[in-house]
């Protein structure tokens, strides 16, 4: 089994069975909805007349530069183009591709291919793409220096290739999207920090085409982790149901941030798509600005009456809809409904089951007003190494929780 | 007043206070967004005025007085026309030129204009670092001390800043070209006469007087700068929303840029033009001749100028030449990566400040040589670049109905057809007639 180039084999030239010049090869189709990775067709250019298609059951030898056909001439059928077929050429060759392996936005510099035999006729398929000095090379070169040569300087250089199967094409038409069978489920197996990076390497169309297409909660998840201005951008050219899917599965701090980096009119549109309770919880935190301690917290938040027992605690959590990630202090409440107390959840694990949780909380008790600046919540976090505070309103009440990740990125932001 | 109405009024006066804090930082987040945006416009186009420029700007005051100084509001146009193109195709498609170029025109073409690109830039790194030791010359520092340090410092600023502070670094260096501004005052100009020959042309047939014509415009004019200007707007994450912002970032930027261009050649053609001190050979070469006739701050200001001119564009020249052809050719670029993750990225930029900076320290380098082939290669160069751009800008399915409108288009082809003509002319003197070449600072 040879390995072949897409560089070598476009422009080659095809003979038909009697030893006829037919036409150079223009370019190379791939139908995944039949095999995700078979070269299906060949187009078949020639000059002023129309081009034409050979099938791979149509083709007996393949070499670099030369294609040999088992049928005639008149046996090719005639080019008509079609959305559902993936052109080496045009959708690959010096396209972007995100690299799911290495994660990634790589640029194609060739096409490899494998040749397989099979019944006289001859199939190709892709095996990787180069993305490295080698591909760069052969591009360069092709048709200035001869084959030998070219494949001498390309042994010296180091060769840099992402298997096909980790290679994730980025298609901006949705509609062709699904006719080429691109599926994002890849991406959504990356962890969303990778997803946020590869994400800002691409362009706003390429942008919008992977956030529409992966499932909310991964949407959400790589939202979170993006910049701001890009958030915004993206979700603006969302339509307003689907971004209010999206921005429903934030965290309440984050998806108030997103709405606020929204022009009024479509932050209007978003909340009035989102359930009543998120988007209440959404718009009370609007109202504070960004760099006061309101503007950073979130608004769930677990707690429990501070006569509680440890047991009645632990119950209490597992019958709430928590997000795991907020889920790191219990806070404890008065019978007027005031902060009591905070409770670390890992020395709720260690207690006995029958231990009031007021004995286990934190001392002393540290909490803001929501119109505090974030300065004095830094202060906080580093004076008392807090891993997450309260925020409570003028009566004293628990409204939100400023977590350390929060923090974490404010002040990466000032750096 | 009893309890409850004092506490009301307080309550009235927190409010207000609260309104006007919300109120100021609302001004204050617009003027901060505004300065965010602010910034590839007006760093490309100042550094524009690199040592050749300011060179070629001096002497055609020397030369010509304020003969030339109309050129300034056509090169305005052009200057705008061209990279309000690489703004518009910056905020549209997200991509930068060279990727465009890459995914529209293929492999070839993209690595043909890079490795011009990189001959043309290298000759711009030679001039600017032999325009950092002529500055110093005048401070009386000498080339073999002045070179290697100014080289290490742009290496270093560069490699251990990131994007945002590196940007920062270089909007301050902007105000430096205000050293401009006062050497121009200080020279005790005829306002009058300088702002009426800006706005009613003189044009004279000779060969020098159309040469230096020629010089202005093509020292102005760079490819580079569209490559920049684009990865500039493409990494400040500008959508087709800020397009606005962006336009006015490229209008600043132009116009800025000329304003100083205007400044320079009135404080030579005050001074040196007047006093009959017209054959200077470079702009070190003005700033001493300023000295006796405009004082010594004059002098000084204006080799001030020029070393933080050269200075500016020799930390922006590599970087964005190395940049750029790692863009076009696939390789990871940008100096938010690691030395390990885009080694031929940082071997590139380390390459062109070390080949750059060394050859002004061997003594009988043949410079002029380099020079003029940097030159020939630029006119190559342009073109094609020009053309890529009007090609790219057009394409509806890049640009969607962002593409130039016809009047755009005649007004974009004409300015790309006449910098073509303008360059090629200069690539036929530098050839042919080097010595009338010199003459105009090349």
């Amino acid at each position: 089994m040879s390995m072949l180039h897409a560089t070598e084999l476009l422009g080659g030239e095809a003979y038909d069975a009697q030893g006829n010049f037919v036409g150079k090869v223009t370019e190379l189709f791939i139908e995944p909805a039949d095999q995700p990775n078979r070269v299906a067709r060949y187009l078949l250019g020639r000059g002023k007349y129309l081009p034409l298609l050979a099938r791979h059951d149509q083709v007996t030898f393949v070499a670099p530069g030369v294609i040999k056909l088992k049928v005639e001439e008149k046996d090719l059928e005639h080019y008509h183009p079609n959305e559902a077929w993936l052109a080496v050429r045009k959708d690959l060759l010096d396209q972007q591709i995100i690299d799911t392996s290495g994660r990634k936005v790589v640029r194609v510099n060739d096409v490899d291919m494998a040749e397989q035999r099979i019944n006289g006729t001859v199939e190709l398929r892709v095996t990787d793409v180069d993305v490295g000095l080698t591909g760069a090379a052969r591009r360069l070169l092709q048709g200035l220096a001869s084959p030998g040569v070219i494949r001498r300087i390309q042994d010296k250089l180091p060769a840099r290739v992402i298997r096909w199967e980790f290679v994730n094409l980025i298609e901006p038409d949705p509609l062709r999207r699904v006719k080429l069978r691109i599926t994002h489920q890849k991406l959504e197996k990356m962890h969303p920090a990778d997803l946020a990076d590869i994400m800002e390497d691409l362009s706003p169309v390429e942008r919008h085409a992977i956030i529409s297409s992966l499932d909310e909660q991964s949407a959400a998840d790589t939202l979170g982790e993006m910049d701001s201005r890009l958030t915004s951008q993206i979700v603006e050219k969302l339509d307003p149901e689907r971004a209010a899917d999206i921005i429903e599965e934030m965290e309440p701090d984050k998806a108030a941030d997103v709405l606020a980096g929204l022009s009024p009119q479509v932050s209007h549109d978003v909340l009035e798509e989102m359930p009543g309770k998120e988007a209440r919880e959404v718009q009370a935190l609007l109202r504070y600005e960004e760099s006061s301690a309101g503007g950073m917290m979130n608004s769930d938040l677990i707690f429990v009456g501070e006569t509680a027992t440890r047991a009645e605690a632990v119950e209490w959590i597992r019958n709430q809809d928590v997000k795991l990630e907020q889920l790191d202090t219990l806070f404890l409440i008065n019978g007027d409904a005031q902060l009591a107390g905070a409770v670390a959840i890992a020395r709720l694990m260690l207690a006995p089951e029958d231990q009031q949780v007021i004995e286990l909380k934190s001392e002393p008790l540290v909490s803001l007003p929501p119109d505090a600046d974030e300065k004095e919540v830094f202060e906080l976090f580093d004076k008392y190494n807090l891993r997450t505070l309260g925020v409570i309103d003028g009566e004293g009440r628990p409204i939100g929780v400023i977590t350390v990740d929060d923090v974490v990125t404010r002040l990466r932001a000032r750096l | 007043m009893d309890y409850t109405s004092i506490n009301n009024r307080v309550e009235q006066w927190r409010q207000r206070a609260v309104g006007v804090r919300r109120r100021g930082r609302h001004t204050w987040r617009r003027l901060a967004l505004l300065l965010a945006i602010l910034g590839p416009g007006l760093i490309t186009s100042n550094v524009d005025n690199d040592a050749g420029g300011i060179s070629t700007y001096s002497l055609a005051g020397a030369q010509y007085g304020y003969l030339l100084l109309w050129s300034l509001i056509p090169m305005t146009i052009a200057l705008y026309v061209t990279e309000e193109m690489c703004a518009r195709m910056g905020v549209v498609t997200g991509k930068g030129l060279s990727d465009l170029i890459r995914e529209e025109f293929g492999f070839r073409p993209t690595f043909f204009v890079m490795v011009t690109g990189f001959f043309v830039d290298l000759g711009n790194v030679v001039a600017e670092f032999a325009g950092v030791a002529s500055a110093m010359q005048v401070f009386h520092v000498s080339r073999y001390i002045a070179v290697p340090i100014a080289g290490l410092i742009v290496w270093v600023l560069v490699l251990q800043g990131t994007y945002r502070q590196v940007e920062k670094i270089f909007l301050a260096l902007c105000s430096f070209y205000l050293a401009y501004l006062f050497a121009a005052i200080l020279a005790k100009p005829d306002w009058l006469q300088a702002a009426r020959h800006t706005l009613i042309p003189t044009v004279e047939f000779n060969t020098g007087y159309l040469l230096m014509l020629t010089a202005l415009i093509g020292t102005t004019i760079a490819p580079w700068q569209f490559f920049y200007l684009q990865a500039g707007y493409v990494e400040k994450r500008l959508g087709p929303r800020q397009y606005p912002q962006a336009r006015a970032d490229v209008i600043a930027g132009s116009v800025t840029c000329m304003i100083i261009v205007f400044f320079i050649i009135v404080a030579t053609a005050a001074t040196l033009y007047t006093s009959g001190h017209r054959n200077i050979t470079d702009a070190a070469d003005a700033a001493q001749a300023l000295v006796p006739l405009a004082g010594k701050w004059a002098g000084l200001l204006f080799a001030f100028g020029l070393l933080n001119a050269s200075l500016f564009a020799a930390s922006i020249l590599p970087l964005s030449t190395a940049h750029v052809i790692c863009e076009g050719l696939g390789f990871e670029a940008g100096i938010d990566n690691k030395f390990s993750e885009a080694p031929i990225f940082y071997w590139l930029y380390t390459a062109l400040i070390v080949i750059g900076g060394g050859l002004i320290l061997i003594p009988g380098a043949p410079l002029w040589r380099i020079l003029v082939l940097s030159q020939v290669a630029n006119g190559i160069w342009l073109p094609i670049v020009l053309i890529f751009m009007l090609k790219l800008i057009n394409r509806k399915d890049l640009m969607g109905d962002q593409v130039n409108s016809p009047t755009f288009n005649v007004v974009a082809w004409v300015t790309v057809v006449a910098v073509i003509v303008l360059t090629l002319l200069l690539v036929f003197y530098s050839i042919f007639f080097p010595t009338a070449a010199t003459g105009v600072g090349l």
